[in-house]
């Protein structure tokens, strides 16, 4: 058995790719990081072993280049934060709103809420890709969610915009 | 998966439960694989009297063209264990072989010229196939003939092997090779899209 046409790996995980980068770069790098794992994928999908994970597989280049995103934005002056135009938000505000709290979250939170809610990897996967344990992962998902229901509370954002 | 550690009230919903359109995201990525070299493949469809083809190339040119019987997703499926895995929808790389057959449809044009990559056709079948290019449009050849001008005349049989193997059918016009007793004989598209060929171009 070959691989299936590249065509089809874009299609069926280009979206969830995109979210997993708008989680961790956020708004204004996602599409760069999506561009820069798509394109490393094409190059190295001849490579890939048939029969492994493609999830995993893109998962792993996604937290590569995003990475490399956020260190690149470290040396360059903070951008206005821009909606990505291939997310069509129902309320773009609320996407904001998420945003801000999830560039709260102690790293490894936030990268295992993406990996684990938004690309839908098990914990033994997201350990893998992070270091640690399941169970630890396991433990960083639920705190990072706890968290975000905490900071997304309406009595919260009340406090904030305050 | 998701689901069952999902809370219920997702503070993910707002990126979770948006839709993502890719369209532009996809043409960054085919410009950006063309200019880094890593355009293997590209296909595209097109409607055509004789159905949906499916139209396929490499950088050395067309390499396929598909009806629907031959089941366009099989068809890429070989494609990418063949060539290359490295396969993705067409920019604008193939509308230049569509042009040219919408109007080879409307006789405004007799043939398809462009360069073609003949890589999925081997030894005798290749052989077979360049001297196809010889039948000129409106006529037809029997089997035996082509044989014959293959260097193999009794080689009837492979033939008519070549002809339902063509990977380029119409644009290596295999539809012109019939049988001698005057029936058309079979086609990889089927025998009402060989009729409609043969009508087309008025040999029949």
């Amino acid at each position: 058995m070959g691989r299936e046409p590249f065509e089809a790996v874009v299609e069926r995980y280009g979206p969830m790719v995109l979210r997993v980068c708008w989680a961790v770069v956020g708004p204004t790098l996602a599409e760069d990081a999506w561009s820069e794992t798509f394109l490393a994928a094409l190059r190295a999908y001849p490579e890939l072993r048939p029969g492994s994970s493609v999830e995993a597989w893109l998962v792993t280049i996604a937290r590569n280049k995003a990475i490399d995103q956020l260190r690149a934005q470290s040396r360059r002056p903070a951008p206005t934060e821009r909606l990505p135009e291939s997310i069509r938000w129902e309320e773009p505000d609320a996407s904001l709103d998420l945003w801000d709290a999830l560039r709260r979250l102690p790293r490894k939170q936030r990268e295992t809420v993406a990996y684990h809610y938004l690309a839908g990897l098990p914990y033994a996967e997201v350990a893998r890709l992070l270091g640690g344990n399941p169970a630890a992962a396991r433990r960083a998902g639920a705190d990072g969610i706890a968290s975000l229901r905490i900071m997304l509370a309406p009595s919260a954002q009340e406090e904030r915009s305050r | 998966m998701t689901g069952h550690d999902v809370p219920e009230l997702d503070p993910l919903a707002a990126v979770a439960g948006a839709e993502v359109d890719l369209s532009g995201l996809r043409l960054r990525l085919l410009a950006e694989a063309e200019r880094d070299g890593l355009l293997d493949v590209v296909y595209r469809t097109v409607d055509a009297p004789v159905g949906r083809l499916l139209l396929a190339a490499t950088r050395r040119g067309l390499v396929r063209v598909a009806y629907e019987v031959e089941g366009h997703d099989t068809v890429l499926a070989t494609l990418a264990e063949r060539i290359s895995p490295r396969l993705l929808t067409a920019g604008g790389q193939l509308d230049a072989v569509a042009g040219q057959l919408d109007d080879y449809f409307s006789r405004a044009r007799s043939g398809i010229d462009v360069d073609l990559d003949l890589r999925l056709a081997s030894r005798f079948r290749l052989t077979v196939l360049e001297h196809l290019r010889e039948i000129p449009y409106g006529s037809t050849a029997s089997y035996a003939a082509v044989a014959a001008l293959a260097g193999s005349p009794r080689a009837v049989r492979a033939v008519g092997t070549a002809c339902a193997t063509n990977p380029l059918p119409i644009v290596v016009p295999c539809h012109r090779v019939v049988r001698s007793d005057g029936g058309i004989g079979r086609y990889v598209g089927g025998d009402d899209a060989k009729r409609t060929l043969l009508r087309l171009e008025g040999a029949i």
